[in-house]
Protein backbone atom coordinates (compact mmCIF):
# COMPACT_ATOMS: atom_id res chain seq x y z
CA UNK A 1 0.00 0.00 0.00
CA UNK A 2 0.91 4.16 -0.88
CA UNK A 3 2.63 5.45 1.93
CA UNK A 4 0.26 8.54 1.40
CA UNK A 5 -2.41 5.92 1.81
CA UNK A 6 -1.35 4.30 5.00
CA UNK A 7 -1.11 7.74 6.30
CA UNK A 8 -4.62 8.82 5.65
CA UNK A 9 -5.74 5.46 7.12
CA UNK A 10 -3.83 6.46 10.38
CA UNK A 11 -5.14 9.31 10.50
CA UNK A 12 -8.54 8.55 10.14
CA UNK A 13 -8.38 5.98 12.98
CA UNK A 14 -6.68 8.52 15.37
CA UNK A 15 -8.87 10.66 14.94
CA UNK A 16 -11.81 8.35 15.09
CA UNK A 17 -9.92 7.23 19.12
CA UNK A 18 -8.83 10.66 20.07
CA UNK A 19 -10.43 13.15 18.22
CA UNK A 20 -8.84 15.96 20.53
CA UNK A 21 -5.27 15.14 19.49
CA UNK A 22 -3.44 16.19 16.37
CA UNK A 23 -1.78 14.16 14.70
CA UNK A 24 0.44 16.94 12.95
CA UNK A 25 1.91 17.64 16.25
CA UNK A 26 2.40 13.86 17.36
CA UNK A 27 6.54 13.86 16.94
CA UNK A 28 6.19 10.47 15.21
CA UNK A 29 9.06 8.58 16.25
CA UNK A 30 7.97 8.76 20.38
CA UNK A 31 5.43 6.67 21.34
CA UNK A 32 2.23 8.67 21.47
CA UNK A 33 1.36 7.45 25.18
CA UNK A 34 4.55 9.96 26.15
CA UNK A 35 3.27 12.62 24.63
CA UNK A 36 -0.66 12.57 25.24
CA UNK A 37 -2.95 10.53 27.23
CA UNK A 38 -3.51 7.35 25.60
CA UNK A 39 -4.32 4.42 27.27
CA UNK A 40 -4.59 1.13 26.59
CA UNK A 41 -8.41 1.43 25.37
CA UNK A 42 -7.21 3.96 22.98
CA UNK A 43 -4.36 1.30 21.92
CA UNK A 44 -7.18 -0.99 21.49
CA UNK A 45 -9.14 1.16 19.83
CA UNK A 46 -6.22 2.09 17.45
CA UNK A 47 -5.51 -1.36 16.23
CA UNK A 48 -9.72 -1.95 16.35
CA UNK A 49 -9.58 0.54 13.41
CA UNK A 50 -6.82 -0.14 11.67
CA UNK A 51 -7.76 -3.46 11.23
CA UNK A 52 -11.37 -3.03 10.02
CA UNK A 53 -9.66 -0.11 7.38
CA UNK A 54 -7.25 -2.23 6.27
CA UNK A 55 -8.82 -5.70 6.52
CA UNK A 56 -5.53 -7.58 8.33
CA UNK A 57 -5.91 -9.01 11.99
CA UNK A 58 -3.22 -7.26 14.00
CA UNK A 59 -2.70 -9.66 17.04
CA UNK A 60 -2.52 -8.85 20.30
CA UNK A 61 1.28 -9.22 20.42
CA UNK A 62 2.01 -6.95 17.91
CA UNK A 63 0.45 -4.17 19.54
CA UNK A 64 3.77 -2.75 20.68
CA UNK A 65 4.20 -1.99 16.96
CA UNK A 66 1.35 0.76 17.28
CA UNK A 67 3.33 2.93 20.27
CA UNK A 68 4.43 5.73 17.86
CA UNK A 69 2.99 6.86 14.33
CA UNK A 70 6.49 6.27 12.21
CA UNK A 71 6.56 2.34 13.79
CA UNK A 72 2.89 2.16 12.80
CA UNK A 73 3.39 2.85 9.21
CA UNK A 74 6.39 0.70 9.17
CA UNK A 75 4.60 -1.71 10.54
CA UNK A 76 1.35 -1.98 8.52
CA UNK A 77 3.39 -0.91 5.53
CA UNK A 78 4.98 -4.92 6.04
CA UNK A 79 1.49 -6.06 7.07
CA UNK A 80 0.10 -4.91 4.12
CA UNK A 81 2.63 -5.49 1.46
CA UNK B 1 -49.47 18.27 35.13
CA UNK B 2 -46.03 18.01 36.41
CA UNK B 3 -42.94 19.86 35.72
CA UNK B 4 -39.68 18.46 34.35
CA UNK B 5 -37.20 20.53 36.48
CA UNK B 6 -33.59 21.12 35.39
CA UNK B 7 -31.34 18.14 37.34
CA UNK B 8 -28.99 18.34 39.48
CA UNK B 9 -26.45 16.29 37.74
CA UNK B 10 -23.77 15.86 40.61
CA UNK B 11 -23.67 17.54 44.23
CA UNK B 12 -21.86 20.30 43.03
CA UNK B 13 -24.12 21.43 40.08
CA UNK B 14 -25.76 25.02 40.63
CA UNK B 15 -27.36 25.39 37.18
CA UNK B 16 -27.02 24.26 33.92
CA UNK B 17 -27.29 25.35 30.26
CA UNK B 18 -29.75 23.78 28.27
CA UNK B 19 -28.54 23.08 24.70
CA UNK B 20 -31.40 21.16 22.79
CA UNK B 21 -34.41 20.01 23.13
CA UNK B 22 -35.24 16.44 21.91
CA UNK B 23 -38.69 15.98 22.49
CA UNK B 24 -41.24 18.77 20.97
CA UNK B 25 -44.89 19.43 22.43
CA UNK B 26 -47.14 16.88 22.17
CA UNK B 27 -44.75 13.99 22.15
CA UNK B 28 -45.33 11.00 24.19
CA UNK B 29 -42.35 10.40 26.45
CA UNK B 30 -41.04 7.70 28.78
CA UNK B 31 -39.57 7.15 31.20
CA UNK B 32 -35.43 6.94 30.80
CA UNK B 33 -36.13 8.66 27.51
CA UNK B 34 -33.93 11.44 26.67
CA UNK B 35 -35.29 14.38 26.54
CA UNK B 36 -32.48 17.17 26.41
CA UNK B 37 -29.43 17.76 26.35
CA UNK B 38 -27.65 20.07 29.17
CA UNK B 39 -24.34 21.41 29.03
CA UNK B 40 -22.83 21.06 32.29
CA UNK B 41 -18.85 21.28 33.81
CA UNK B 42 -18.82 17.37 32.95
CA UNK B 43 -19.61 18.01 29.41
CA UNK B 44 -23.24 17.87 27.17
CA UNK B 45 -25.08 15.80 29.51
CA UNK B 46 -28.11 13.36 28.15
CA UNK B 47 -30.80 13.96 30.70
CA UNK B 48 -33.31 11.84 30.86
CA UNK B 49 -37.20 12.14 32.12
CA UNK B 50 -37.80 9.83 35.46
CA UNK B 51 -41.91 9.44 34.21
CA UNK B 52 -44.24 8.62 31.57
CA UNK B 53 -46.24 11.40 29.84
CA UNK B 54 -46.81 14.03 27.27
CA UNK B 55 -45.07 17.26 26.41
CA UNK B 56 -47.54 20.26 27.20
CA UNK B 57 -44.96 22.71 27.09
CA UNK B 58 -40.98 23.42 26.67
CA UNK B 59 -40.84 26.51 29.15
CA UNK B 60 -36.82 26.99 28.41
CA UNK B 61 -35.09 28.41 25.08
CA UNK B 62 -31.94 26.34 24.15
CA UNK B 63 -29.27 28.55 24.85
CA UNK B 64 -30.80 29.51 28.74
CA UNK B 65 -28.89 29.09 31.54
CA UNK B 66 -31.22 27.90 34.61
CA UNK B 67 -30.48 26.95 38.03
CA UNK B 68 -31.46 23.74 39.25
CA UNK B 69 -34.44 22.99 40.44
CA UNK B 70 -36.33 25.64 37.92
CA UNK B 71 -39.30 24.22 35.89
CA UNK B 72 -38.10 23.26 32.07
CA UNK B 73 -41.07 21.73 30.44
CA UNK B 74 -44.56 20.92 31.15
CA UNK B 75 -45.82 17.13 31.38
CA UNK B 76 -49.34 15.96 30.94
CA UNK B 77 -49.43 12.33 32.91
CA UNK B 78 -50.62 9.73 31.33
CA UNK B 79 -54.05 9.28 31.52
CA UNK B 80 -54.61 13.25 32.48
CA UNK B 81 -56.95 14.98 30.08
CA UNK B 82 -55.99 17.13 27.19
CA UNK B 83 -56.30 20.50 28.46
CA UNK B 84 -59.93 22.05 27.40
CA UNK B 85 -59.52 24.26 24.52
CA UNK B 86 -60.64 27.76 26.92
CA UNK B 87 -57.94 30.05 25.89
CA UNK B 88 -56.40 28.73 22.46
CA UNK B 89 -52.87 27.32 23.37
CA UNK B 90 -50.28 29.03 21.65
CA UNK B 91 -49.77 27.24 18.18
CA UNK B 92 -46.91 24.52 18.07
CA UNK B 93 -44.62 26.41 16.07
CA UNK B 94 -41.44 24.83 17.49
CA UNK B 95 -40.71 22.58 14.74
CA UNK B 96 -40.02 19.39 16.09
CA UNK B 97 -37.38 17.44 14.24
CA UNK B 98 -36.80 14.03 15.02
CA UNK B 99 -35.19 13.08 12.32
CA UNK B 100 -32.42 15.51 12.00
CA UNK B 101 -29.32 14.23 13.94
CA UNK B 102 -28.38 16.59 16.37
CA UNK B 103 -25.40 18.23 15.62
CA UNK B 104 -22.44 15.98 16.89
CA UNK B 105 -19.69 18.68 18.41
CA UNK B 106 -16.92 17.94 21.19
CA UNK B 107 -17.71 19.77 24.42
CA UNK B 108 -14.51 21.75 23.95
CA UNK B 109 -16.28 23.49 19.94
CA UNK B 110 -19.71 23.51 21.51
CA UNK B 111 -18.39 25.57 24.43
CA UNK B 112 -15.81 27.86 22.06
CA UNK B 113 -18.77 28.05 19.66
CA UNK B 114 -21.11 29.69 22.05
CA UNK B 115 -18.38 31.57 23.15
CA UNK B 116 -18.15 33.26 19.16
CA UNK B 117 -21.34 32.66 19.19
CA UNK B 118 -20.76 30.65 16.03
CA UNK B 119 -24.18 28.58 14.87
CA UNK B 120 -22.69 25.09 14.98
CA UNK B 121 -24.97 23.90 12.44
CA UNK B 122 -23.76 26.31 9.99
CA UNK B 123 -20.37 24.23 10.31
CA UNK B 124 -19.31 21.07 8.52
CA UNK B 125 -17.76 18.83 10.93
CA UNK B 126 -14.15 17.25 9.80
CA UNK B 127 -14.40 14.62 13.24
CA UNK B 128 -15.62 11.40 12.97
CA UNK B 129 -19.01 10.87 12.04
CA UNK B 130 -18.86 14.67 10.37
CA UNK B 131 -18.51 15.77 14.50
CA UNK B 132 -17.90 19.38 14.50
CA UNK B 133 -14.42 19.66 16.34
CA UNK B 134 -12.84 22.50 18.08
CA UNK B 135 -10.40 23.15 14.85
CA UNK B 136 -13.64 23.38 12.71
CA UNK B 137 -15.00 25.97 14.98
CA UNK B 138 -11.61 28.01 15.28
CA UNK B 139 -11.40 27.83 11.21
CA UNK B 140 -14.83 29.34 11.38
CA UNK B 141 -13.87 31.85 13.40
CA UNK B 142 -11.13 33.42 11.96
CA UNK B 143 -12.98 33.19 8.62
CA UNK B 144 -15.97 35.12 10.07
CA UNK B 145 -12.90 37.51 12.23
CA UNK B 146 -11.56 38.36 9.05
CA UNK B 147 -14.68 38.93 7.40
CA UNK B 148 -15.61 41.25 10.60
CA UNK B 149 -12.38 43.27 10.16
CA UNK B 150 -12.85 43.83 6.61
CA UNK B 151 -16.21 45.41 7.14
CA UNK B 152 -15.96 46.83 11.15
CA UNK B 153 -13.97 46.26 13.89
CA UNK B 154 -15.36 43.22 15.77
CA UNK B 155 -17.79 43.90 18.71
CA UNK B 156 -15.93 43.44 21.39
CA UNK B 157 -18.25 39.62 23.38
CA UNK B 158 -19.13 39.84 26.57
CA UNK B 159 -18.47 36.64 28.31
CA UNK B 160 -21.89 34.34 28.23
CA UNK B 161 -23.00 35.05 31.71
CA UNK B 162 -23.71 32.10 34.11
CA UNK B 163 -20.82 29.87 32.38
CA UNK B 164 -20.86 26.39 34.17
CA UNK B 165 -18.61 25.95 36.44
CA UNK B 166 -15.25 23.77 35.49
CA UNK B 167 -14.89 20.36 35.65
CA UNK B 168 -11.97 21.02 38.41
CA UNK B 169 -14.79 22.56 40.58
CA UNK B 170 -16.92 19.66 39.84
CA UNK B 171 -14.12 17.63 41.04
CA UNK B 172 -13.29 20.00 44.08
CA UNK B 173 -17.00 20.10 45.54
CA UNK B 174 -17.35 16.44 45.29
CA UNK B 175 -13.95 15.81 46.59
CA UNK B 176 -13.97 18.28 49.56
CA UNK B 177 -17.89 16.73 50.41
CA UNK B 178 -16.24 13.29 50.32
CA UNK B 179 -13.32 14.26 52.94
CA UNK B 180 -15.23 16.12 54.93
CA UNK B 181 -18.21 13.98 55.84
CA UNK B 182 -17.21 10.42 55.25
CA UNK B 183 -14.90 8.58 57.68
CA UNK B 184 -12.70 6.58 55.36
CA UNK B 185 -10.75 3.32 56.26
CA UNK B 186 -8.34 1.35 54.28
CA UNK B 187 -7.20 -1.55 53.27
CA UNK B 188 -4.56 -3.25 50.53
CA UNK B 189 -3.81 -6.40 49.11
CA UNK B 190 -1.31 -7.70 46.51
CA UNK B 191 -2.93 -9.84 43.86
CA UNK B 192 -1.29 -12.09 41.65
CA UNK B 193 -2.50 -11.51 38.24
CA UNK B 194 -0.89 -14.25 36.36
CA UNK B 195 -3.48 -16.31 36.25
CA UNK B 196 -5.52 -13.16 34.63
CA UNK B 197 -2.80 -12.47 32.23
CA UNK B 198 -2.83 -15.99 31.10
CA UNK B 199 -6.39 -16.80 30.64
CA UNK B 200 -6.76 -13.25 28.97
CA UNK B 201 -3.76 -13.53 26.67
CA UNK B 202 -5.45 -16.67 25.72
CA UNK B 203 -9.09 -15.51 24.81
CA UNK B 204 -7.47 -12.18 23.32
CA UNK B 205 -5.25 -14.75 20.91
CA UNK B 206 -8.08 -16.58 19.73
CA UNK B 207 -10.67 -13.57 19.18
CA UNK B 208 -10.38 -10.69 16.64
CA UNK B 209 -9.28 -7.33 17.63
CA UNK B 210 -12.73 -6.00 18.45
CA UNK B 211 -13.41 -8.49 20.43
CA UNK B 212 -11.10 -8.33 23.01
CA UNK B 213 -10.93 -7.51 26.21
CA UNK B 214 -8.82 -5.18 28.40
CA UNK B 215 -7.37 -6.36 31.90
CA UNK B 216 -10.12 -3.61 33.53
CA UNK B 217 -12.99 -4.97 32.84
CA UNK B 218 -11.84 -7.81 34.10
CA UNK B 219 -11.23 -5.99 37.47
CA UNK B 220 -14.56 -4.25 36.86
CA UNK B 221 -16.45 -7.30 36.58
CA UNK B 222 -14.51 -8.58 39.69
CA UNK B 223 -15.62 -6.07 41.68
CA UNK B 224 -19.55 -6.16 40.25
CA UNK B 225 -19.90 -10.07 41.27
CA UNK B 226 -18.02 -9.17 44.82
CA UNK B 227 -20.17 -5.77 45.59
CA UNK B 228 -23.28 -8.32 44.68
CA UNK B 229 -22.70 -10.66 47.51
CA UNK B 230 -21.77 -7.80 49.52
CA UNK B 231 -24.84 -5.18 49.76
CA UNK B 232 -23.24 -2.96 52.25
CA UNK B 233 -20.42 -2.08 50.13
CA UNK B 234 -22.77 -1.19 47.20
CA UNK B 235 -25.14 1.75 48.31
CA UNK B 236 -25.36 5.28 49.42
CA UNK B 237 -25.17 7.29 52.76
CA UNK B 238 -28.25 8.90 52.85
CA UNK B 239 -29.86 11.28 55.20
CA UNK B 240 -28.23 9.88 58.34
CA UNK B 241 -28.40 5.75 57.06
CA UNK B 242 -27.46 3.18 54.54
CA UNK B 243 -29.74 2.77 51.45
CA UNK B 244 -28.75 -0.51 49.31
CA UNK B 245 -28.33 0.39 45.69
CA UNK B 246 -31.02 -1.25 43.18
CA UNK B 247 -28.55 -3.31 41.71
CA UNK B 248 -24.60 -3.09 41.24
CA UNK B 249 -24.12 -0.37 39.22
CA UNK B 250 -20.39 0.06 38.94
CA UNK B 251 -18.36 3.60 38.20
CA UNK B 252 -15.37 3.64 37.02
CA UNK B 253 -13.22 6.59 36.53
CA UNK B 254 -11.91 7.36 33.46
CA UNK B 255 -9.97 10.59 32.63
CA UNK B 256 -10.62 13.23 30.13
CA UNK B 257 -7.65 14.54 27.91
CA UNK B 258 -8.76 17.85 28.23
CA UNK B 259 -8.16 17.46 32.22
CA UNK B 260 -10.22 16.03 35.22
CA UNK B 261 -12.11 12.91 35.44
CA UNK B 262 -15.61 11.55 35.45
CA UNK B 263 -17.01 8.27 36.84
CA UNK B 264 -20.17 6.87 35.09
CA UNK B 265 -21.81 3.97 35.80
CA UNK B 266 -21.75 0.59 34.18
CA UNK B 267 -25.03 -0.40 35.12
CA UNK B 268 -25.79 -4.27 36.12
CA UNK B 269 -22.28 -4.73 35.71
CA UNK B 270 -22.81 -7.93 37.49
CA UNK B 271 -24.98 -9.30 35.03
CA UNK B 272 -23.30 -9.15 32.13
CA UNK B 273 -20.77 -11.09 30.87
CA UNK B 274 -16.72 -10.20 30.23
CA UNK B 275 -17.70 -8.91 26.59
CA UNK B 276 -20.62 -7.18 27.24
CA UNK B 277 -19.06 -5.21 29.54
CA UNK B 278 -16.17 -4.64 27.69
CA UNK B 279 -18.46 -3.45 24.60
CA UNK B 280 -20.06 -1.29 27.64
CA UNK B 281 -17.18 -0.22 29.08
CA UNK B 282 -15.99 0.70 25.79
CA UNK B 283 -18.73 2.91 24.55
CA UNK B 284 -18.60 4.46 28.27
CA UNK B 285 -15.43 5.99 27.61
CA UNK B 286 -15.95 6.65 24.03
CA UNK B 287 -18.71 9.10 25.33
CA UNK B 288 -17.07 10.37 28.52
CA UNK B 289 -14.51 11.38 26.19
CA UNK B 290 -16.86 13.15 24.22
CA UNK B 291 -18.86 14.70 26.08
CA UNK B 292 -22.09 12.74 25.46
CA UNK B 293 -23.25 11.11 29.28
CA UNK B 294 -26.35 10.51 30.46
CA UNK B 295 -27.29 11.79 33.53
CA UNK B 296 -28.44 8.61 35.11
CA UNK B 297 -24.91 7.44 34.25
CA UNK B 298 -23.75 10.30 35.39
CA UNK B 299 -25.59 10.03 39.29
CA UNK B 300 -26.17 6.41 38.92
CA UNK B 301 -22.71 4.39 40.27
CA UNK B 302 -23.45 2.55 43.64
CA UNK B 303 -19.81 1.46 43.84
CA UNK B 304 -16.52 3.02 42.12
CA UNK B 305 -13.23 1.46 40.79
CA UNK B 306 -10.77 3.69 40.39
CA UNK B 307 -7.47 1.76 38.15
CA UNK B 308 -4.59 3.32 37.27
CA UNK B 309 -3.82 1.14 34.34
CA UNK B 310 -0.54 0.21 32.54
CA UNK B 311 1.13 3.78 33.24
CA UNK B 312 0.86 4.48 36.83
CA UNK B 313 2.27 4.23 39.92
CA UNK B 314 1.42 0.58 42.06
CA UNK B 315 -0.73 1.78 44.54
CA UNK B 316 -3.75 4.47 44.71
CA UNK B 317 -5.93 5.52 47.79
CA UNK B 318 -8.51 6.59 46.47
CA UNK B 319 -11.50 9.01 47.87
CA UNK B 320 -15.40 7.56 47.80
CA UNK B 321 -17.87 9.40 45.54
CA UNK B 322 -20.16 10.69 47.61
CA UNK B 323 -22.99 9.49 48.26
CA UNK B 324 -21.26 6.39 47.83
CA UNK B 325 -20.34 4.13 50.20
CA UNK B 326 -17.25 2.85 49.05
CA UNK B 327 -14.46 2.64 46.12
CA UNK B 328 -11.84 0.18 45.02
CA UNK B 329 -8.55 1.00 43.88
CA UNK B 330 -6.08 -0.91 41.24
CA UNK B 331 -2.55 0.47 40.71
CA UNK B 332 -0.50 -0.14 37.73
CA UNK B 333 0.61 -3.91 37.44
CA UNK B 334 3.85 -4.66 38.53
CA UNK B 335 6.74 -7.69 37.74
CA UNK B 336 8.20 -8.71 41.25
CA UNK B 337 9.70 -11.31 42.71
CA UNK B 338 6.68 -13.61 44.86
CA UNK B 339 6.67 -16.98 46.58
CA UNK B 340 4.63 -19.97 45.06
CA UNK B 341 4.73 -23.08 46.43
CA UNK B 342 7.93 -22.22 48.69
CA UNK B 343 9.45 -20.38 45.70
CA UNK B 344 10.03 -17.20 44.23
CA UNK B 345 9.36 -16.63 40.99
CA UNK B 346 8.92 -13.83 38.68
CA UNK B 347 5.14 -12.55 38.94
CA UNK B 348 3.06 -9.61 37.87
CA UNK B 349 1.33 -8.31 40.40
CA UNK B 350 -1.70 -5.59 41.30
CA UNK B 351 -2.14 -3.20 44.68
CA UNK B 352 -6.06 -3.71 44.75
CA UNK B 353 -6.95 -1.03 47.55
CA UNK B 354 -10.22 -0.41 49.16
CA UNK B 355 -11.45 3.06 51.07
CA UNK B 356 -14.91 2.39 52.36
CA UNK B 357 -17.15 4.24 54.53
CA UNK B 358 -16.69 3.35 57.79
CA UNK B 359 -20.47 4.58 59.14
CA UNK B 360 -21.29 1.78 57.30
CA UNK B 361 -19.04 -1.34 57.49
CA UNK B 362 -16.00 -2.02 59.24
CA UNK B 363 -12.16 -3.39 58.51
CA UNK B 364 -13.38 -6.66 58.89
CA UNK B 365 -15.93 -6.65 56.93
CA UNK B 366 -14.10 -4.71 54.60
CA UNK B 367 -11.40 -7.26 54.17
CA UNK B 368 -13.62 -9.53 53.97
CA UNK B 369 -15.21 -7.85 50.37
CA UNK B 370 -11.34 -6.84 48.85
CA UNK B 371 -11.06 -10.58 49.54
CA UNK B 372 -13.41 -11.53 47.86
CA UNK B 373 -12.92 -8.34 44.62
CA UNK B 374 -8.97 -10.11 44.74
CA UNK B 375 -10.17 -14.05 44.71
CA UNK B 376 -12.21 -13.51 41.68
CA UNK B 377 -9.78 -12.25 40.28
CA UNK B 378 -7.25 -14.57 40.70
CA UNK B 379 -9.99 -17.27 39.14
CA UNK B 380 -10.81 -15.65 36.06
CA UNK B 381 -12.66 -18.44 34.55
CA UNK B 382 -15.43 -17.65 37.00
CA UNK B 383 -15.74 -14.23 36.15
Amino acid sequence: MKTDELERVMRTALAGVAPDLEFDELDPETPIRDQADFDSMDTLNFAIALSRALGIDIPESDYPHLASLAECRRYLAMRTG
Amino acid sequence: MADFLMPSLGADMDEGTLVQWEVAPGDTVRRGQVVAVVETAKGAIDVEIFRDGVVEELLVEPGTTVPVGQPIARLRECGEAEPTPGPAPAPATATAEPDTARVRASPAARRQAEALGIDLEALAGSGPDGAITLEDVGRAGSARESMAEAVAPAPAKPAAPGRPVDIRGAIAAAMSRAKREIPHYYLGHWVDLSPANEWLADWNASHPVAERLLPAVLMLRAVALAAARFPDFNGFWRDGKFVAGDGVHVGTAISLRRGGLVAPALKNADRHSLPELMDAFRDLVGRARAGRLTGSELLGGTITVSSLGEQGVEEVYPVIYPPQVAIVGFGTPVERPWVVGGRIEPRWLVRATLAADHRVSDGRRGALFLEAVTGLLQEPETL
